[in-house]
């Protein structure tokens, strides 16, 4: 998975209050200003865009702290290699 | 309440290794809550809700048998108690004084926040060390003004030169504010920072202001004394807490918070059941041979109790189950378990004490009847809207559109 296919989801629901641009694939998007209601958006739109289902064991805070954790999640879930 | 699942690291955690090598330390620390409860708090109880004052008799009873300190480690002089303790210490106290028992448990959730993310801070084992020998009690500031509700989010931050600091907070509550050592409130980390990127700030009282902006008349839980003020204060850095507050929140201050509070509503709704069992005994004294029409309704609020001391049992366990592995209480499972146990012990609080009183009848209106449940019946609507349950119920609503399990 791309990380910029990550990104245009985050950008379009993580709510962040900076440009994700500016960000680096391990940025921590809580402290760039996602709330916890809008990384519940996110965990949905990722689910709809990527066609995966997050398990519970991954519905934790830390699985969606930067682009770089998305994207291990999804590799997984995908059956993809970690980058 | 069952044994709870031993863990590696029961001293830090301050994990109770219930039932395994039986300290006996929960059964002293009830002993002294009832005692303090019918010497301090009972007595009271009544003119503490009447005049909404401070319930100074029993928490200078608590700070005298060093029960403000119970949850400090014991390498640092306090008694290491666990979650599972505190709850039943503000079950206790719940039974005798609801706002004796609310500002015991709001101070233990501050202490909580202190001993499981200060550990690693010169200044905070120090200030944990004060904690034991000054009895300090802690008050907090979560909410603000303009935030609507959400405590998640802060627009005060902290603004620091060097390592000074300062922090101005508009609070619309800080319970029993004047009567606290220190304040534990929320900020933005920095005046640049995202408005839910806090953290949490130990407040000196000798080094702040309150200025009061709000009072605190109201229905029931009245001697919190909840009233609003605006808050000045300076400091070092080093009073501000190295967890961010998200972490602070999910792992500790929001479990917690549920837990003790739930605890001693618990105790309301039990002490509200024993009136209503008295009143029956007596009728049905007068009249052996008959079952008093009552009954049946004791009965039923029997079962409501017990599916309420079920609850807060479960939700205790859920969290020292969890307690030393952090990763799993931010997750999303945990966060809609803690937000049940509020919401359903909350709302079986009003159901019991209704029922309470309308088993006792009109000696339950009464204020000045031993049967009276007024009181119980205005502090338990408080559980209800202290963190309004529609807006948990909103927040779980939300997170189960993602949740999986069951």
């Amino acid at each position: 998975m791309s990380s910029d296919a990550i990104r245009a989801v985050v950008k379009e629901h993580g709510r962040l209050s900076v440009d994700i641009n500016t960000l680096a694939d391990d940025a921590d998007l809580y402290a760039a200003g996602m709330t916890s209601h809008a990384s519940v958006n996110l965990m949905l739109a990722l689910e709809d865009r990527f066609e995966v289902e997050f398990p519970e064991r991954m519905l934790r805070r830390r699985a969606f702290e930067s682009i770089a954790a998305i994207k291990a999640a999804i590799d997984e879930l995908t059956g993809k290699s970690p980058a | 309440m069952s044994a709870c699942r031993v863990l590696a690291d029961g001293e830090r955690t301050n994990v109770k290794k219930d039932g395994v090598d039986g300290t006996g330390l929960r059964d002293e620390l009830v002993a002294k809550a009832t005692k303090i409860g019918a010497e301090f708090a009972a007595p009271n109880a009544d003119a503490v809700d009447r005049e909404a004052r401070f319930p100074i008799e029993a928490i200078d009873a608590l700070r005298k048998e060093k029960m403000l300190s119970v949850f400090v480690p014991k390498d640092l002089g306090g008694l290491g108690c666990s979650v599972s303790d505190l709850s039943a210490i503000c079950y206790t106290l719940g039974l005798s004084c609801s706002a004796t028992a609310m500002v015991y448990a709001m101070h233990q959730i501050q202490a909580a926040c202190i001993v499981r993310h200060g550990h690693s801070s010169p200044y905070f084992q120090q200030y944990m060390r004060d904690m034991v020998a000054k009895q300090t009690l802690i008050a907090s500031a979560t909410s603000e003004v303009g935030v609507g509700g959400d405590v998640r989010t802060s627009i005060c931050a902290v603004e620091t030169t060097g390592s000074a600091f300062k922090l101005e907070k508009n609070a619309p509550v800080i319970s029993y504010g004047e009567h606290a050592d220190d304040i534990l409130a929320t900020a933005r980390r920095a005046p640049d920072a995202a408005a839910n990127d806090q953290v949490s700030v130990l407040v000196r009282r000798d080094a702040s202001t309150l200025e009061r902006t709000g009072g605190w008349d109201t229905l029931g839980m009245r001697g919190t004394c909840s009233n609003g003020y605006k808050l000045k204060s300076a400091g070092n850095t080093e009073q501000i807490l190295p967890t961010p507050y998200s972490e602070i929140s999910s792992n500790t201050m929001l479990p917690v918070s549920h837990i003790v509070w739930t605890s001693l509503w618990l105790g309301i709704a039990t002490d509200a059941v024993n009136r209503a069992r008295q009143f029956i005994r007596g009728e049905a004294r007068k009249k052996p041979g008959h079952v008093p029409p009552g009954a049946l309704r004791l009965a039923e609020a029997m079962n409501h109790l017990q599916t309420m001391r079920a609850t807060v049992h479960d939700g205790v366990h859920e969290y020292e189950r969890l307690i030393d592995d952090p990763d799993a209480l931010t997750g999303i499972g945990f966060a809609i378990k803690m937000n049940m146990l509020k919401v359903s012990a909350s709302q079986l609080a009003v159901e019991i004490t209704s029922e309470a009183l309308s088993i006792c009848g009109m000696a339950g209106y009464k204020s000045d009847s031993k049967f009276s449940i007024g009181r119980h019946v205005r502090d338990a609507y408080g559980a209800m809207l202290m963190i309004n349950n529609d807006r948990i119920l909103a927040a779980n609503a939300q997170l189960l559109l993602i949740h999986k399990d069951a």
